[in-house]
């Protein structure tokens, strides 16, 4: 049975599911239980939005609260996930990996190849990306590039409640690292989502609108900026297909490439900053096998080269807006084609 | 008859020489075929510090597991590694413990519990934190061991999972390999304080400095803290003094050590020849036993020389396979 829920409660059904499923599931990060050492507190936060808020009582002990040491918990998180365990380790904000990368880079990511093949790491580290919540340059970032660019992770981006719950089962039961990252600014946001488990597939993206004239390729917060610039457009008579990708790595350049055979038109809209991201990641790809099906150049529209800045006017101004998106269709889709 | 005085019985006196033997062996051995071009890339040789390894990995079984260093072998070999599997590794070949994916820095075998020789200096520990809470979650009495030299001990992930390794009461045990160099730098001029006990004491940890060329002194060391740690007594540090025969890396001209340094150490601190002494005055083990697994461990190691010579390289097909379990 279907019901609306947000992807706050999504992600913490699917965090309670697999963990009734399987024993080998334990999550640990800063105050995911909270009012830890605090008598009578335990569960006072639930994570630091609530995340997890409820899974201490039903799952005692195997939700730990951790000292402020992400070096140290997340490298745990990866040695218990080398021994057998299938732990979910939250990062709270990705831009925390500037003080544990070395355990996800060069551990994590590596173990299975460097290893002969004879290593599994089944770990899952989730963590909140974007920009939109005014919390500045070190709390805001969307870092899936640097992630993606790492052979041996899986990186994971949703942009609602049933995806987040599917993909977060699936991550939780694959069997190589997965960083899951959930944009802060979607926590709020509702779908209709089964209460019963079900996993999505990695590498799948979605169709989330279908039209004729120009691909739009996003993921996370953004997809549903490129599905507000694309009701604008049709109101131009410009038909925009929308691709979620869901997935970053794996990413399903078949669904990219077929919609492009068709539309011979691309925007690729990233809230990542604009060098070596996922815009360009999938222009450069799109150029390189379809580049006869193009009819004109790729459009990129993504954060500017700068960091995530503070007061809400310049914040407003980084994340793609649907205004830029739509100025990037109208450069690459001219009132010609409409009229 | 005589009496043995040990806390070993002779086989296990046997066992451990035997380690000792072929770690030694195997890494001598590498040093001379090494400089004869035939490895790629670099090796750190552990010869002069076994009796750390094999003291505490005396200790172990499967279910126990340890995460290395860059200086792997002797933690390798003393945790069980198979020898032809490692030789095969080092020269990069397809029969190796990694199918020559991992080469000297990254020996691993999960089965045994040898999570891996690592090439990220102190990594290893927040690693067995992990191990030690999968053995607690699983309650099989296993304990994560770590070994860091004297050069990790100043990694930032170290001392945090020092703190998070008490803080959760793991079974966990940090051990220092306290050779006196990290690289070229000496551990007077890098590290700050004279005893990493004090380090331990920082966190709340107990902690034990051995003379880590004693195989005894580090057996019954390793032992107590391993016991304490199974049945649940939580973490602590072992630190080891010992010597390294050869240089940071195979190569290394070790300007940096006093002159006469290397020879008085083999002379007077060889681990090896210190426990062949005890052991065979008290006439536990004759020197004709000893000399017998002398020749035994020569001739396997020969054995496994020459096999990863032999053995097939990987293929063109094994660049891109094993990225991930599922693509």
């Amino acid at each position: 049975m279907a019901r609306k829920i947000s992807m706050k409660q999504a992600i913490n059904e699917a965090l309670d599911l697999e963990m009734r499923r399987d024993p080998a599931v334990i999550v640990m990060g800063e105050d995911i239980v909270g009012g830890a050492g605090s008598p009578g507190e335990e569960d006072a936060w639930g994570g630091v939005l609530g995340v997890t808020k409820g899974l201490h009582a039903k799952y005692p002990g195997r939700l730990l609260d951790t000292p402020l040491s992400e070096s140290a918990y997340i490298g745990a998180a990866i040695g218990a996930a080398a021994c057998g365990m299938r732990p979910v380790a939250e990062l709270m904000f990705l831009d925390f990996m500037g003080v544990c990368f070395d355990q996800i880079l060069n551990q994590a990511a590596k173990f299975k190849y460097m290893f002969g093949g004879k290593a599994k790491t089944p770990v899952v580290i989730r963590a909140m990306v974007g920009a939109g919540f005014r919390a500045a340059a070190q709390h805001s970032q969307m870092l899936t590039p640097v992630f993606t660019h790492v052979p041996g992770l899986k990186v994971v981006c949703p942009s609602n409640a049933y995806d987040a719950k599917g993909l977060l089962i699936q991550a939780i039961r694959d069997d190589d690292p997965v960083i899951f990252c959930e944009h802060k600014n979607l926590y709020g946001h509702e779908a209709d989502v089964p209460e019963e488990a079900y996993a999505i597939p990695f590498g799948e993206a979605a169709v989330v609108r279908e039209g004729k004239d120009v691909t739009i390729v996003s993921y996370g917060l953004t997809v549903h900026r490129a599905l507000e610039a694309a009701e604008r457009l049709a109101k131009e008579r410009i038909e925009a297909e929308v691709i979620d990708l869901r997935t970053l790595s794996p990413i399903d350049w078949d669904t990219v490439l077929e919609s492009v055979e068709t539309t011979g038109r691309l925007v690729v809209v990233d809230e990542a900053n604009p060098r070596c991201s996922i815009a360009t990641d999938v222009a450069a790809h799109v150029v390189q096998e379809a580049f006869g099906a193009l009819k004109a150049a790729p459009q990129m529209v993504t954060a500017p080269h700068t960091p995530v800045p503070f007061s809400p006017v310049l914040e407003d101004l980084y994340i793609p807006t649907a205004d830029a998106i739509t100025a990037a269709v109208s450069k690459i889709a001219p009132r010609a084609m409409a009229a | 008859m005589s009496t043995n005085p040990f806390p070993l019985d002779k086989a296990d006196l046997m066992k451990a020489y035997r380690t000792m033997r072929t770690i030694r062996e195997f890494e001598e051995r590498l040093h001379v075929e090494f400089a004869k071009g035939d490895i790629p890339g670099f090796v750190h040789l552990y010869a002069g510090e076994e009796a750390c390894a094999t003291g505490i990995m005396m200790h172990l079984t499967d279910v126990d597991r340890i995460a290395s260093t860059h200086r792997g072998h002797g933690h390798c070999i003393a945790k069980g590694v198979d020898v032809h599997e490692m030789m095969a590794e080092i020269y990069g070949k397809a029969t190796g413990a990694c199918r020559g994916k991992g080469g000297s820095m990254h020996i691993a075998d999960l089965a045994k519990g040898m999570m891996g020789a690592n090439g990220i200096l102190g990594a290893g520990a927040p690693l067995v934190c992990g191990a030690g809470l999968a053995a607690k979650f699983r309650g099989d009495g296993g304990v994560g061991i770590t070994f860091i030299g004297d050069g990790a001990s100043n990694q930032g992930m170290v001392l945090e999972s020092m703190n998070l390794a008490a803080v959760w009461n793991l079974p966990v045990i940090f051990v220092v390999e306290n050779n006196g160099y990290a690289e070229s730098t000496s551990v007077d001029y890098a590290t700050a304080v004279d005893s990493y006990v004090d380090r331990a004491s920082g966190f709340g940890l107990p902690g034990v400095t051995v003379d880590g060329t004693d195989f005894f002194a580090v057996y019954e060391a390793a032992g107590e803290m391993i016991r304490r740690a199974r049945e649940g007594g939580g973490p602590a540090l072992l630190e080891c003094k010992m010597v390294r025969f050869f240089g940071h890396f195979e190569g290394d001209a070790q300007t940096y050590k006093a002159k006469g340094e290397n020879d008085y150490n083999r002379e007077h601190r060889d681990c090896l020849k210190i426990f062949a002494a005890r052991v065979r005055e008290t006439g536990v083990v004759t020197a004709e036993e000893f000399a017998a697994v002398d020749q035994e461990v020569g001739a396997l190691i020969e054995d496994a020389v020459a096999s990863a010579k032999a053995a097939p390289l990987p293929s063109a097909r094994d660049l891109t396979s094993d990225v991930y379990v599922a693509y």
